[in-house]
């Protein structure tokens, strides 16, 4: 592309963001899509009409594993590796592709058509193996559609005129409850919420006296935030923490002059094997937007975002399309429903691969068109949070199950799931089961009855809220999921026992090592270390003195770590440590210690380059296998 | 106001606002530190000086001193920890003390000394970081950064310039200065900038005067980095 074309892609995507540097990476996704990266022609071009240092672009541009300073090819081909997805074949299909397209993994073909590498969990481990290609997702892949895939990369088909079967998305509810199978029109929930406000109160929290004059409650908005808190709704995130206190807090807060209060809906999703805020967007986005414009109407705020995760692309022009309709409706916007002052619109966010995103304060921060590094707390958002407004970050399902209790009262929502954990959970069920997909149950429900609904045999283990969440052996099937036993975000995969747990585990920790964000040391070294460490065992290098060191690193990211990946990054070892010991000892080929060095691996790059791998080619090995 | 917490047993007094590591330094108490200068607005990225709060780990460089806390500092298994980030950050870059002009006066050598630091003990990682030497009075020698922030800081905040920030994630994240070319003789940096000053180890070294002043007489060599008032060093 020549640099005035570039400038003037540079030139509309900007001044549509109101040439606004916190829309940066917005600027930088957009920019890309356009030009398939971002050449330095475009950085310049942003740096003379943001009026930023070029240190700032390129430091967000290097953070996200979707935006790329170097060209990466016409098609940029990412296949999906969570461990569902190599479970399900991913790694013979990426070679497949490879060899279609005479390209090398990670590298950019020559003639600078197409790029084809890993990336983290997709969301489609229900429809698995998935992969992404110009950030649009691509389910249920196999050696056919591999074939054909290269076969349209080869001849520059455009995406748009690809297949739209390839693009199709199922959305999988094998169990609906209260939130998918609601019977819900857009508007209710509000119309209920104003309903509620008793008569001589204030309707709108919006309105420029309430938090000045009404020291008893503020009608309206107060009465819905009642609601909310008697319902004992707790985060869905995976954190659990009371919404109505978050809320409350946020409401509470002094707002500076100039500043409002800010409501963001986290669709980040990262969490490897959960997509189960994928299926509520695609089915019910009304409801959760309802939600957040509730959570508007009870804090006071005139402003959201949805945090979309950049392998949701997809999803976006649909959700654009639902919000469009929402503002006819008077849904949103100003006076909504009629409410003098109820003023509140919502903007969707794409982020661009990095799940630390999903961590509150790095969410912010990145909508804030930066670096997604977590904040130091105190202050929390909730006084502090988006271009330091009070701001409350509420995942995608507890926003569509406030809608709910806007609409049907605290009380009827209380009286589902169990005594702390009231409602129902959504959880995205994948791995070895005949009926992989999305089941809504009440709290309360036991390991046992949801392997059974989803016609799990054979189950070794589950990984129940994904890599930072807990690794359940047979013995404690019969463990619920609540607050109360396990909290989860959501997602529970399912290993059979032909799985070999220490590779699950594997997966996880390199996760884990490729998405931290780098700020504080003991997670940025630490789980370096502990990749290198799990792959030394992989290779047959393992001795009991690296078990004593996995546990020492555990210990300092725990304690150590800034935020919560780094707290949680050793979870999926220790947890098979304890659990599955003998998928570990299988590897303990020595008994003392063992350099991590091996001389025969090392050669493989001279192999490589010599085209030869017979025997001669290798110095003697016992044991080995591939990264 | 003024109110007390104690440390390790001792009172310390505080004002409102001022963080643990503050407070400590104003009582004449060291507490480790590598990204935190009592000139810049606190970082908390490197976690050296973390404590414990009422028995939870935190690092004292953001953390706001609060009447009564419970803080420990000084214990064998505080300074465990401290001493294996430390180590960490020797294996992520490339340490060469021997040969290392800024031996003597690096806050991460001398941080070492202080806790009793042996060895390496991880295997190192060499990553690959060419050296900028592009600025007449300036070399940038990348392999010894550790991403403490506070040149960036310093640049921002004081010079006004913002020559440096960082990119890359995770154990990717790197040094950058702001030149398309992205080379230091490119950027509007002088030796008269703050940031010239503020780098805790040797990345940001003036050229032609490395050994000055001789290995051996230099400021951590006199005296151990917690009996040095504080951090502002220059060669
Ligand atoms: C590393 C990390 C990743 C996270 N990812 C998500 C995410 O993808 N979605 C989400 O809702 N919460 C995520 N969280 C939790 C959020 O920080 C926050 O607690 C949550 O969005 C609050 O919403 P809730 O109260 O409705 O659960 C993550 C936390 C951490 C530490
Ligand atoms: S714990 Fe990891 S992800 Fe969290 S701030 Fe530290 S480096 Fe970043
Ligand atoms: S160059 Fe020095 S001051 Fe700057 S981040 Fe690296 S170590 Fe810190
Ligand atoms: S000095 Fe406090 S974290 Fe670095």
């Amino acid at each position: 592309m020549h640099a005035e074309a570039v400038a003037g892609v540079v030139d509309r995507v900007i001044n549509r963001y109101r040439r606004d540097p916190t829309c940066m990476l917005q600027i930088l996704r957009e920019v890309q899509e356009a030009c398939d990266w971002v050449p330095p022609e475009a950085i310049d071009r942003m740096q003379a009409m943001l009026g930023v240092p070029r240190t700032k672009i390129e430091g967000v541009a290097g953070f996200y594993s979707f935006i790329y300073t170097e060209p990466r090819g016409k098609y940029r081909v990412l296949f999906s590796d969570n461990i569902t997805d190599r479970m399900q074949g991913n790694r013979a299909l990426m070679e497949r592709l490879c060899n279609n397209l005479w390209v090398e993994r990670g590298k950019v073909s020559e003639d600078g058509l197409v790029s084809v590498g890993k990336t983290a969990c997709t969301g489609l481990c229900d429809q698995g193996p998935g992969m992404l290609v110009n950030n649009y997702a691509i389910a249920g892949l196999s050696l056919e559609r591999i074939d054909e895939i290269a076969e349209l990369i080869r001849n520059k088909v455009p995406l748009a005129d690809w297949p739209p079967a390839y693009f199709k998305i199922e959305d999988n509810i094998r169990r609906a409850d209260i939130l998918l199978n609601a019977d819900f029109k857009p508007g209710e929930a509000l119309l209920a919420a104003r309903a509620r406000a008793p008569s001589d109160g204030l309707n709108s929290s919006n309105m420029r006296s309430w938090r000045e004059g009404l020291p008893s409650g503020i009608g309206g908005p107060g009465a819905t935030l009642d609601e909310i808190k008697r319902s004992g709704l707790r985060g869905r995130g995976g954190a659990g923490f009371t919404t109505g206190l978050k809320w409350e807090a946020c409401r509470n807060a002094q707002l500076k002059a100039g500043h409002q209060r800010v409501v963001v809906c986290n669709a980040d999703e990262g969490e490897p094997g959960t997509f189960k805020d994928r299926v509520l967007l695609s089915k019910c986005p009304d409801l959760v937007f309802e939600g957040m414009t509730v959570a508007a109407y009870a804090i006071g705020a005139t402003r959201g975002f949805v945090y979309l995760r950049g392998e949701y692309r997809y999803l976006l022009d649909h959700l654009n399309a639902v919000l469009a309709n929402r503002r006819r409706q008077n849904l949103l916007g100003k006076d909504i429903c009629g409410l003098p002052g109820a003023d509140f619109d919502i903007e969707i966010h794409v982020g661009a691969g990095a799940y630390v995103c999903g961590e509150e304060s790095a969410l912010i921060e990145s909508l804030e068109g930066k670096r997604g590094t977590p904040r130091n707390r105190p202050p929390f958002p909730v006084t502090n949070g988006y271009l330091d407004q009070p701001t409350i970050v509420n995942n995608v399902e507890t926003f569509a199950a406030a809608a709910m209790i806007a609409l049907k009262g605290g009380e009827w929502y209380a009286g589902i799931g169990t005594k702390q954990s009231a409602g129902t959970k959504i959880i995205s069920v994948s791995g070895d089961c005949e009926r992989p997909g999305i089941y809504e149950y009440p709290f309360g429900v036991s390991i046992r009855q949801v392997l059974e609904d989803c016609g799990a045999t054979d189950t070794q283990a589950v990984q129940v809220s994904g890599p930072s969440g807990i690794c359940v052996a047979e013995d404690e099937f019969d463990r619920i999921i609540g607050f109360e036993d396990i909290p989860t975000a959501g997602a529970f995969t399912i290993f059979n026992k032909s799985r070999d747990m220490f590779e699950v585990a594997r997966n996880y920790v390199h996760f884990f090592q490729h998405e931290s964000c780098g700020f504080c040391t003991p997670c940025r070294v630490g789980t370096s270390l502990l990749k290198n460490l799990m792959d030394k065992l992989h290779y047959g290098s393992g001795s009991p003195y690296d078990f004593a060191e996995i546990e020492k690193l555990n210990q300092l990211l725990q304690s150590m770590s800034h935020c919560g990946l780094g707290h949680t990054a050793c979870n999926p070892v220790l947890d098979t440590i304890a659990k599955f010991r003998p998928a570990y000892d299988r590897r303990m080929m020595q008994q003392d210690f063992t350099p991590a060095f091996d001389l025969d691996r090392e050669l493989s790059a001279a192999r490589q380059m010599t085209g030869r791998d017979d025997a001669g080619a290798h110095l003697a090995t016992e044991h080995g296998g591939q990264s | 106001m003024s109110h007390t917490f104690t440390l390790d047993g001792k009172v310390v007094p505080f004002v409102d606002g001022q963080t643990i590591i503050q407070a400590a330094s104003a009582a004449g108490v060291f507490i480790p530190h590598l990204c935190y200068h009592p000139e810049f607005k606190p970082h908390g990225s490197c976690k050296l000086c973390t404590v414990k709060v009422n028995g939870r780990h935190t690092a004292s460089c953001t953390m706001r001193a609060a009447p009564g806390m419970v803080v420990e500092s000084e214990t064998e298994e505080i300074n465990a920890e401290r001493r294996a980030l430390t180590q960490m950050l020797f294996v992520e870059g490339n340490h060469f003390c021997p040969s290392c002009e800024k031996s003597g006066n690096c806050q991460l050598q001398a941080t070492a000394y202080h806790l009793g630091m042996m060895s390496a003990h991880y295997d190192h990682f060499f990553p690959n970081r060419p050296v900028d030497a592009s600025h007449p009075e300036v070399l940038l020698d990348f392999n010894r950064c550790i991403l403490c922030s506070l040149c960036v800081r310093a640049s921002r905040d004081v010079d006004g310039k913002n020559v440096f920030g960082l990119s890359g994630r995770g154990i990717k994240t790197h040094l950058i200065v702001n030149a398309k070319s992205g080379q230091l003789a490119d950027t509007d940096f002088t030796l008269a900038d703050k940031a010239a000053q503020v780098c805790p180890v040797g990345v940001i070294l003036k050229k032609r005067q490395g050994f000055a002043v001789p290995i051996g007489e230099r400021k951590y060599d006199k005296a151990p980095i917690s009996e040095t008032a504080e951090t502002t060093e220059g060669h």
